[in-house]
């Protein structure tokens, strides 16, 4: 089955029919993530921030695409679609450049009162949901999903359900980079039908609600309860600010290592 | 075994290099003539002469120095750190684009064997600029505090064994951190940081944000004489690097210094002796020698120094020393006649105090700057091949029988840069790490370098710290 794809500056004309997601395409795509994770989760960070940054210049070549698609798609004038596709190059960039520092920065080696050399390490927590915002189809998208992977989980993204074109063709961008396949796996359809299965699946080990209807964030939460899934809700969603860390902070798990010390 | 099997010569071609007739310095966006005669840069492989380049006189060091401090204060500083960080993102790509350029030319500038400038300097060097790249919107989180402001224009002279990364080291961190640049690149090896600062006008950097000026000594105390630098960085040997602390005492300028070093490399008697063979090898012949960090003090355990000793002997068998163009090659050319000189004299030194000279047999090219692999068993820690940093293909070897004793050996020097300790102990290792007075310390490895990692010295072999999260205090006003 398909979903139209709608533009709100024209809900009449369709732009393109986005594929309808199924629950089993919700299995499938978590089958995917988990296989890629031990590749991804394992290279080293500065390959992932390699492959990461090379995203953002395939995304720079196509800028004018993503710019046409984005103002289709939130009804922006052609400039301001322009600064939203620019920002969202900028993000890439910004957080390709975390992959060897995050450790770096939140990492510690803990001053233990004995012959020990303890330190914590910052671990992706494996396959994360994320269900991308609804409003902004390719900043938000990129702002939600690239600190998932800099961080070095797999992910499955729900895009955006009325506004999938920009994701769509990210997806394009994402297959033609080095990026292994099963580190991103995105569906289209209607996030209210697909959210509760990636919410239940044991096999996730995390979830972002940035997408998820209010009012359907109580059971979203509920239903990752089964497996103790690290659930996200980020408090304020502008977009063009300043991302901060918290993204960076929220699908990592902490490794703390002791090794005694002595001859 | 030799009579079987025989390398075939396998040299990289020297037209990868697009060698120039004549290399011009880069003051204010422009490739200019210095106001001094050019000088010649000369192949230490065969001594035959590669290119002219500019010689720099004061003038041209204050007109660098002027337009940094320009470009500083109208542009650079002003800039959202995001946009600096693009220019260092476009500059890593560049080097990587041009990697097969610039690693032969650094092999024909520097002698240093084509599987070392092309697995080790080039790669690193863009890395370098990535990883910093990435810093330059994130200096918040760097554990400096809110908005860490840079420090202004620096002053930046490197040495001659590591020429492009050196420069990666240094201009890196000072971009990313908001300041700019005066870069004076060692005399014997100008071409790649020439390279560079083509590489930097094709990214479009602004005039001033980045010069390269050449020229020997005089130059590079000019930049440190200068009033106009709010920073001096500089890598080299520990006599100079006296000099120009002494020079900066009654300025507030902010410093810091990598200099010589006289690494202790310490073998337990419960080490692989295969992996830690490789490691000794790696540590002391990785670049002739010619390395701060070597590992030239080989510290074994006296119950397997013979056996050590004997595994080394048949590994320098087979170590290849010549053309540095070849792919096979291990040990390339002495950078320099002078080197090649302070080399000898050292080496005549231990011979003389006493020590036990060995070499494996060996044919070296008759042009060029060559000194064979070398060990000496039986020195003790007065020699001066023990106590002095040759900065050449030379291992010292001297034994020990309990821990405190490789201890005390291993900190019975002036220096402090690195240290390498092998035994299939973990804690061991651990324990050994912290109680050496050391910058780096390598736990049954050597010689490993990462843009994340910091590096640097302890006593005389300088202070502040290069890479990682650390190498920003060092361009930061903090």
């Amino acid at each position: 089955m398909r979903s139209r794809a709608r533009s709100p500056a024209a809900l009449t004309r369709s732009p393109a029919h986005a594929a309808q997601a199924s629950r089993k395409d919700v299995r499938d795509a978590v089958r995917a993530a988990r296989s890629a994770f031990a590749g991804w989760s394992g290279a080293t960070a500065y390959n992932r921030g390699q492959v990461l940054y090379r995203v953002a210049e395939l995304l720079e070549g196509r800028r004018a695409q993503f710019a046409d698609e984005v103002a289709a798609a939130e009804g922006l004038s052609a400039a301001r679609a322009r600064d939203a596709v620019d920002a969202a190059i900028d993000r890439w960039v910004h957080y390709a450049g975390w992959t060897d520092k995050f450790t770096q920065v939140v990492g510690t080696t803990d001053p233990v009162a004995g012959p020990y050399f303890t330190f914590s390490l910052p671990e992706p927590t494996g396959v994360v949901g994320v269900l991308a915002p609804q409003d902004s189809s390719l900043l938000g998208l990129v702002s939600v999903v690239a600190p998932v992977l800099a961080t070095g989980n797999t992910a499955v993204v729900i895009a955006s359900q009325d506004r999938p074109l920009p994701a769509v063709s990210l997806t394009e961008v994402l297959a033609t980079s080095d990026l292994p396949g099963g580190v991103l796996n995105l569906l289209t359809g209607f996030t209210g039908e697909l959210a509760p299965w990636l919410a239940a699946h044991r096999d996730v080990n995390a979830l972002d609600l940035t997408g998820a209807a209010s009012a359907a964030r109580a059971d979203l939460r509920a239903a990752a309860a089964e497996n103790v899934k690290r659930v996200y809700v980020p408090r304020a969603t502008d977009w063009t600010a300043a991302p901060g860390l918290s993204r960076l902070h929220a699908f990592v798990e902490t490794k703390t290592v002791w090794h005694p010390i002595g001859i | 075994m030799s009579k079987v099997f025989q390398y075939a010569p396998a040299p990289e071609s020297r037209e990868i290099a697009r060698l120039k007739p004549s290399y011009q310095m880069f003051v204010n966006g422009e490739f200019r003539d210095g106001s001094s005669e050019p000088v010649k840069t000369i192949n230490p492989a065969d001594e035959t002469p590669l290119a002219e380049v500019a010689e720099a006189g004061p003038k041209d060091v204050d007109d660098a120095i002027r337009a940094a401090r320009r470009a500083y204060e109208g542009h650079w500083s002003k800039l959202p750190a995001a946009e600096r960080g693009k220019y260092l993102y476009r500059i890593a790509r560049a080097i990587q684009e041009r990697a097969r350029e610039l690693a032969v030319l650094e092999s024909l500038d520097n002698g240093k064997p084509i599987r070392e400038s092309r697995d080790v300097d080039i790669p690193l060097a863009a890395a370098h600029f990535f990883y910093y790249a990435g810093w330059a919107d994130k200096l918040d989180y760097a554990g400096f505090g809110p908005s860490p402001r840079p420090l202004g224009v620096a002053g930046q002279i490197i040495p001659w064994n590591f020429p492009l990364l050196m420069a990666a080291w240094k201009i890196a961190p000072a971009l990313a951190c908001g300041n700019t640049v005066v870069l004076k690149p060692a005399e014997t090896t100008p071409l790649t940081a020439l390279v560079l600062a083509e590489i930097i006008a094709e990214a479009d950097l602004p005039p001033g944000v980045v010069n390269v000026v050449t020229g020997g000594p005089p130059i590079g105390q000019a930049i440190v004489e200068h009033d106009g630098v709010d920073k001096i960085a500089f890598t080299g040997s520990t006599e100079v690097g006296k000099i120009i602390q002494r020079t900066l005492a009654s300025r507030d300028t902010k410093l810091t210094l990598e200099l010589g070093g006289k690494a202790a490399n310490i073998v337990f008697d419960d080490a692989p002796i295969d992996q830690a063979v490789e490691g000794i090898v790696n540590g002391i012949f990785f670049n002739q020698g010619q390395v701060c960090c070597a590992g030239s003090r080989l510290l074994v355990q006296e119950s397997i120094a013979g056996e050590l000793v004997d595994s080394l002997k048949r590994r320098l068998t087979t170590l290849r020393v010549g053309d540095p163009l070849d792919k096979n090659t291990d040990v390339g050319a002495i950078n320099s006649a002078a080197q090649l000189a302070r080399v000898r004299e050292l080496t005549e030194s231990g011979v003389e105090e006493g020590a036990v000279r060995w070499s494996p047999p060996c044919e070296l090219p008759g042009r060029g700057y060559w000194f064979v692999p070398t060990m000496f068993t039986d020195v003790s820690q007065a020699h001066r091949i023990a106590r002095e940093e040759i900065f050449g293909p030379v291992l010292s070897v001297l034994t020990f029988r309990t821990p405190d004793e490789a201890v005390l050996k291993a900190n019975n020097t002036a220096y402090g840069l690195s240290a390498g300790v092998w035994t299939e102990k973990g804690s061991r290792i651990l324990a050994m790490a912290s109680r050496l007075r050391a910058g780096v310390v390598w736990g049954n490895t050597f010689n490993r370098f990462d843009p994340t990692a910091p590096f640097g010295g302890y006593k005389e072999s300088g202070f502040g710290r290069e890479g990682g999260r650390h190498g920003l205090e060092a361009y930061l006003d903090v």
